[in-house]
C-alpha cells in the first residue's frame, strides 16, 4: 500500500490512478501541502433537470479540441437516511467523457458537518497541480451547503430550465447574487425564450446588475461558442469576489462549529433551558479558541 | 464502498441496472451509474477516476461471455487488480466458472433478492479487511454461492 505523500508525486506527474487514490484520500480528511498558481475555476449550479451537466458535456467537447484538460467534480447528496448517493451527473456528459482529456469524479456530500468545504479547495490544487488546466465543480442549486461549495469558483454559473419560477428559487437561495452568467437552456423547447425574458426583466429591477445572460440549448448547440468565450473572457467581479469569500468563510465557520466536540452538551442545554444561545456561543468561542 | 455499475456493449435493457443502484444506494454504498453502451476501456477508465472499490456489470445480450472477461483482463493491466467484480442480467448457469475463472467474484441471476446483493457486499469488506483474495486480480477461487 503506498502512503499519502507517494501517492500525491505520482497524482501530481500525471499517474491518473494515483491522482483518483488521493481525492479518496482527501475526502477521507487527508490535507496535501502543496503550493499551486491559482487555479481556473468554474462553478456550474442550477436547480434540478436544467441540464448542467448536459451543458457542461458540450462546454468540456469544445474545450478538448482547444487542447485544454478539463476536471469535473460533480457533487451530488446523499441520502440522510442510508448515507448512500446516487452519482450518475457523468451519464450526461456521454462522449465528452471518453477523451483521455477528461476527469470526472462525482462527489457525495456525506452528510459531512458544514458540507465539502473542507475538502474542496484541496481537491482544486491537487488536480490544477497535476496539470489540469480548467476545473469544474457541479452542484445542484438547492440547498446551503450547495450555494457555498460552487462559492469556491472563481467565476459562476447559473444554468436554469425553461419553465419560470426557477429564477426565483435561485433568487430565495442566494446563488443569484453569486453568479457572473445566467442561462436559461432548452432553448429548443417551445417557448423558452418567454423564460428568458422573465429573467432579464427580474435582473434589469437591479440597477447595478452586471450579469451576463444567455439563452442556449445545450442539446443542439445553439448559443454554446458564443456561451464558450464569454465563460473564458468572463472578468472576475470584486463585488461578487467578495461575496464568494464571505460564502467560503461561512461554511469553513459551519464545518468547525458542528464539528465542536461539546455540541451535543451544549443543545441539551439549550433545549432543557439551563443556558442562552448568547452564552453558549461564548462557550464555543472560549473552547474552540484554545485549539 | 464506492461501486460502479456499467452495461458494457450494445445492450440496452437497464431496468436491472437502475434497480440494483437503487438497492445499492439504500444500502449507503455511493454508486456511479455509467449509463449503456460502454466499452470496456471507457469502464476502466471511469473505475480510475472515480477510484471505485467494486464494479457490477449487467449483461442481458448475451455477450457477458466476451465482454466481462475481456473487462477482467484490462483491469488487471490496469493496476486495478483489488477492484472486486459481480455480474448480473441473463447469464446461464454454464457460463458461470467461465466468470468466475475470469475473476468475477458473484453472479446474481433473476430472482435475487435486495438483501443478497447487499450481504455479498458486507462479505466483501470483511474479506479486504481481513487480507482475503476478493479483487479481480487477486487469486482465484473464491466467490459468493
Amino acid at each position: 500500500m503506498k502512503n499519502e505523500s507517494d501517492l500525491l508525486n505520482l497524482a501530481i506527474n500525471g499517474d491518473r490512478r494515483s491522482l483518483g487514490k488521493i481525492i479518496t484520500k482527501i475526502e477521507s480528511g487527508f490535507e496535501p501541502k502543496i503550493s499551486v498558481q491559482k487555479p481556473w475555476t468554474l462553478g456550474v449550479t442550477g436547480p434540478p433537470g436544467a441540464g448542467k451537466s448536459t451543458l457542461i458535456g458540450a462546454l468540456i467537447s469544445r474545450w478538448i479540441k482547444m487542447g485544454e484538460k478539463i476536471a469535473v467534480l460533480a457533487v451530488d447528496p446523499s441520502s440522510p437516511k442510508s448515507g448512500g448517493a446516487l452519482l450518475a451527473d457523468r451519464i450526461r456528459m456521454e462522449g465528452a467523457e471518453k477523451s483521455e482529456s477528461v476527469f470526472i469524479r462525482s462527489i457525495a456530500s456525506r452528510n459531512h458537518p458544514g458540507g465539502l468545504s473542507l475538502f474542496i479547495g484541496h481537491m482544486i490544487n491537487v488536480l490544477s497541480a497535476a496539470g489540469w488546466s480548467k476545473i469544474i465543480i457541479e452542484t445542484v442549486g438547492a440547498g446551503q451547503s450547495q450555494t457555498r461549495i460552487v462559492a469556491f469558483a472563481d467565476r459562476i454559473l447559473l444554468v436554469e430550465g425553461p419553465d419560470r419560477g426557477d429564477v426565483i428559487q435561485a433568487e430565495k437561495a442566494g446563488i443569484l447574487e453569486l453568479a457572473d452568467i445566467v442561462i436559461v437552456n432548452k432553448s429548443d423547447i417551445p417557448n423558452s425564450n418567454l423564460a428568458y425574458d422573465s429573467l432579464n426583466s427580474s435582473l434589469s429591477l437591479d440597477k447595478n446588475n452586471s450579469k451576463i445572460t444567455r439563452l442556449v440549448s445545450a442539446i443542439n448547440g445553439d448559443g454554446i461558442d458564443d456561451l464558450l468565450s464569454l465563460i473564458d473572457k468572463c472578468p472576475v467581479s470584486s463585488e461578487r469576489e467578495i461575496l464568494r469569500q464571505k460564502e467560503r468563510l461561512l461554511s469553513l465557520w459551519d464545518s468547525r462549529l458542528l464539528s465542536y466536540d461539546g455540541l451535543n452538551i451544549l443543545l441539551y442545554e439549550l433545549s432543557a433551558g439551563s443556558i442562552s444561545l448568547n452564552e453558549a456561543v461564548d462557550i464555543i468561542n472560549k473552547e474552540t479558541m484554545r485549539h | 464502498m464506492r461501486i460502479v455499475i456499467a452495461k458494457p456493449g450494445l445492450d440496452g435493457h437497464d431496468r436491472g441496472a437502475k434497480v440494483i443502484t437503487r438497492v445499492l444506494r439504500d444500502g449507503g454504498h455511493e454508486v456511479i451509474y455509467t449509463g449503456i453502451r460502454k466499452t470496456p476501456k471507457e469502464i476502466i477508465n471511469i473505475l480510475i477516476d472515480e477510484d471505485a472499490d467494486a464494479l457490477g456489470l449487467s449483461s442481458l445480450s448475451g455477450a457477458h461471455e466476451v465482454l466481462i472477461p475481456k473487462i477482467c483482463e484490462e483491469m488487471r493491466t490496469s493496476g486495478l487488480s483489488d477492484v472486486v467484480v459481480f455480474a448480473g442480467g441473463i447469464i446461464p448457469e454454464k457460463d458461470h466458472s467461465l466468470l468466475y475463472d475470469s475473476g468475477v467474484r458473484a453472479i446474481f441471476g433473476p430472482g435475487t433478492y435486495s438483501e443478497t446483493i447487499i450481504d455479498f457486499l458486507v462479505n466483501i469488506s470483511q474479506r479486504k479487511e481481513l487480507g482475503h483474495p476478493t479483487g479481480v486480480g487477486e487469486e482465484i477461487g473464491w466467490f459468493w454461492d
